[in-house]
């Protein structure tokens, strides 16, 4: 099988690493050689962050280029446009309509792009875009955006659901499994 | 068990399975998770040194004891630990010692992508680079039958992309490494040049023999290709990349063991080949090595000395098909790393930069002071060169600089080796101020305990250096403590300290707004009846405050209720939510 590749992206301290942990697993577990390459240290201070999971028969580079992401997952949408030019022509976009103003948008230096969702599409993109933010605090935490994402992800990623759902038990603490599983759901339903 | 594992988890592994005992480090990216996931195991004695020197002369002393050691440091700490690294490459070992250094090419938490191969070959001692999580972990262990059979301390190299990488390692079992007997030698271990010239000629025999050892190695391998119009040499991420664009076509000579370089196995290659290709990240090392030995080679002719490689980027010289995407048709704007909401450091830099200070800064996240909109420091160079620098500056300048002049320095950094400066001006008495901004912690790395803390690598109860007892026994008497979110505090201590005709130190003190004890504030809001859209609060680049139709709005996700906005606010209109942070 060709090396499948997705790329999480999003702004340092949205915790991404819950994601890219989780597909990791399940990626292993399925039988794939994997590799996921994540940002540590001054870029994650608020800066856009990315973390890469690439999966087949025998990976070799830890990174992904550009066109090359089957999928896209983005915390944020500004983010989500940053990273568009990694897409590989087809590939899908998964997105949270969240907006975090970055420094020079806070400081007025720059506005912050409107309409990105059908700018993204205008471009060529699949572009699913939903407010994970408030279905993450509908299975009560916003923390969970990240298991919205990845339910949404599930969608498209052509893996059986008792796969997802051993991974999410695996990945997280056991406390925290209901809500988390119902963010899943949410994302996925949604 | 087969696993995903980080490349500096592997390696802390692999020190674990090796039987070493004794790991000393100073945290930097992308170093630092080696030996925080070593402190994990309980047959490892982990700590965090003040520096990489020590770090290093601590794993020294524990291989002369007779254990295996270990210490553990980004490029430019090897740079501090260079004084110790030349002459334990004559002293030699006693159990094996292995050294990580870890680079960073592209820059992505440093300040120079330095290429420390180069400390290999000019301090002779050997250099294994792994490509991936597992070579980590194997690489790891070799480096100590190597460096017990040769007598020398061993390199073990990352680069971000394996340090940060997570790749399938299979574990094994730690084995014990027997406990080798001290015994006094001073031939051996007093480098006086009586007996260092004794040890030079053992040190050069050695290279020799570890060439030798690299021909037959397997840490060198060839990885045959039908298309032998280039044969292409490589190691570490960069082979990754040649393999993921070439998927076998050319012959591939992957280096496994970067020095010293195997010479006939190189010449081998390249007569079974039409052209060599050197495909390496930052400088020529490998070219120039081949170059030497008077074979032509294409290298940094077409590959950059400059950043990180990728596959795209190998597709294009090599002449393979190059992917491409499409970007938006609009310039975004960027997302640079700021400090973070509630950070202690914005008060202080808001205040340096209220008084038009000229602020020498360090390393940490404190650097993030050179960022719009406060835009405070205008130097930063290494490790604890704020303090010596500004000393320097004002030596120079005298009374026309001392007044507005000072340097910033964390807590972490102070320890490392910003002590040594201060002592400096002390002794040789220039009126220069110097503030540490003591958030309790090494923030930049990841929250790792340092010496003024009071918590070890464990987060036990440890020696604690108090900061305040430390500058005024080095001769500073004034010596004061403010809170950097109170700002007219602030202002009075920089603006009294800088008018001072004697040497002064500020210790700004709040911990890092992350760490999980600090307990913060409810959220503010903005009350927009009140407010006029001045932005005086946009002044100190917080990012949970923007202008939403001329307003000032908080973010309630992100704000902490540090109210630092609100002493700047001159209508009031900063109101706390009161709902539970």
């Amino acid at each position: 099988m060709e090396t499948k590749n997705i790329m999480i992206v999003g702004v340092g301290g949205q915790g991404s690493l819950l994601a890219s942990k989780l597909l990791g697993k399940m990626l292993l577990e399925e039988g794939y050689d994997v590799k996921v390459s994540e940002v540590h240290g001054m870029s994650q201070r608020g800066g856009s962050v990315v973390t890469y999971v690439r999966y087949g028969d025998k990976v070799y580079s830890p990174i992904i280029d550009k066109g090359e992401a089957d999928f896209i997952v983005s915390f944020e949408l500004l983010e989500a446009a940053r990273w568009m030019e990694y897409l590989k022509p087809g590939g899908q976009i998964v997105t949270s309509t969240q907006q975090i103003d970055p420094m020079p948008v806070v400081t007025g230096a720059a506005a912050y792009p409107e309409d990105l969702v059908a700018k993204m599409k205008a471009s060529g993109a699949k572009v699913d875009a939903l407010d994970c933010l408030a279905l993450a605090k509908e299975a009560g935490s916003s923390k969970a955006v990240n298991l919205v994402l990845m339910g949404r992800l599930s969608h498209y990623f052509g893996m059986a659901d008792e796969v997802w759902q051993k991974a999410i038990e695996t990945s997280v603490p056991a406390k925290f499994l209901e809500l988390n599983k119902k963010a899943f759901e949410l994302g996925k339903n949604a | 068990m087969k696993q995903l594992m980080l490349g500096n988890a592997a390696a802390a592994r692999g020190l674990w399975e090796a039987g070493v005992c004794v790991v000393s480090s100073y945290p930097g990216t992308p170093s630092t998770e080696i030996t925080e996931e070593a402190a994990k195991y309980d047959e490892i004695y982990a700590e965090w040194a003040p520096n990489e020197k020590v770090a290093m002369e601590t794993a020294f002393g524990a291989s002369l004891a007779g254990k295996r050691s270990f210490c553990g440091m980004k490029h430019v700490g090897l740079n501090v630990a260079a004084d110790p690294l030349f002459t334990c490459s004559y002293t030699g070992v006693n159990a094996g010692m292995v050294i990580v250094v870890a680079d960073d090419a592209g820059m992505h938490s440093s300040q120079n992508e330095q290429d420390s191969r180069h400390y290999a070959r000019s301090a002779k001692i050997p250099m294994l680079e792994p490509a991936d999580s597992a070579e980590a972990l194997a690489f790891a262990k070799k480096a100590y039958e190597l460096s017990e059979q040769f007598d020398t301390p061993v390199f073990l190299k990352m680069c971000t992309r394996i340090a940060h990488s997570q790749s399938i390692v299979e574990t094994g079992e730690r084995v014990e490494a027997p406990v080798k007997p001290y015994q006094k030698n001073i031939a051996k271990y007093v480098m006086t040049p009586a007996n260092a010239i004794k040890r030079h000629p053992i040190v050069e025999e050695r290279t020799k023999k570890l060439a030798e050892f690299a021909e037959t190695s397997d840490l060198n391998r060839i990885e045959d290709g039908a298309d032998k119009s280039i044969g292409i040499i490589t190691s570490s991420t960069s082979y990754q990349y040649v393999q993921e664009v070439c998927k076998g076509q050319f012959p591939v000579l992957k280096l496994g063991m970067i020095w010293p370089l195997p010479e006939n196995k190189i010449r081998d290659f390249a007569k079974s080949v039409q052209k060599l290709v050197i495909v390496e990240e930052l400088d020529g090392f490998i070219e120039t090595y081949v170059r030497e030995l008077g074979l032509d080679c294409c290298g940094k002719e077409a590959f950059p000395l400059l950043g990180e490689f990728s596959q795209n980027l190998i597709a294009e010289k090599l002449e393979q098909p190059v992917h491409t995407g499409k970007a938006l048709d609009e310039a975004l704007p960027g997302r640079p790393p700021v400090m973070c909401p509630g950070c202690p450091h914005r008060g202080l830099f808001y205040t340096l930069a209220k008084n038009k200070c000229t602020v020498l800064g360090d390393i940490g996240c404190y650097t993030l002071g050179a960022a719009p909109p406060l835009s405070a420091i205008e130097m930063t160079l290494c490790m604890g060169a704020s303090v010596s620098a500004t000393h320097g500056f004002n030596k120079a300048l005298g009374k026309e600089s001392e007044g507005k002049t000072v340097a910033v320095i964390g807590d972490s950094t102070f320890m490392h080796s910003g002590m040594t400066g201060l002592a400096n001006i002390a002794y040789n008495q220039s009126n220069s101020t110097v503030i540490i901004v003591d958030n309790s912690i090494t923030g930049m790395t990841g929250h790792q305990q340092n010496p003024t803390t009071g918590y070890n690598i464990k987060g036990d109860p440890a020696g604690k250096i108090d900061l305040e007892s430390l500058c005024k026994a080095m001769g500073i008497r004034r010596v004061r403590v403010v809170d950097p979110y109170d700002l007219a505090a602030c202002d009075a201590a920089v603006k009294e300290e800088l008018a001072a005709e004697e040497p002064s130190v500020i210790i700004s003190r709040r911990p890092c707004a992350l760490l999980k004890y600090v307990k913060h504030n409810a959220p503010l809001k903005v009350n927009t009846d009140k407010c006029v859209g001045c932005k005086s609060c946009m002044k100190i680049g917080c990012p949970a405050i923007s202008i939403k139709e001329g307003k000032a709005h908080v973010d309630d996700t992100l704000c902490v209720g540090c109210g630092i906005c609100t002493q700047l606010c001159p209508m009031d209109a900063f109101e706390s939510t009161g709902k539970e942070a």
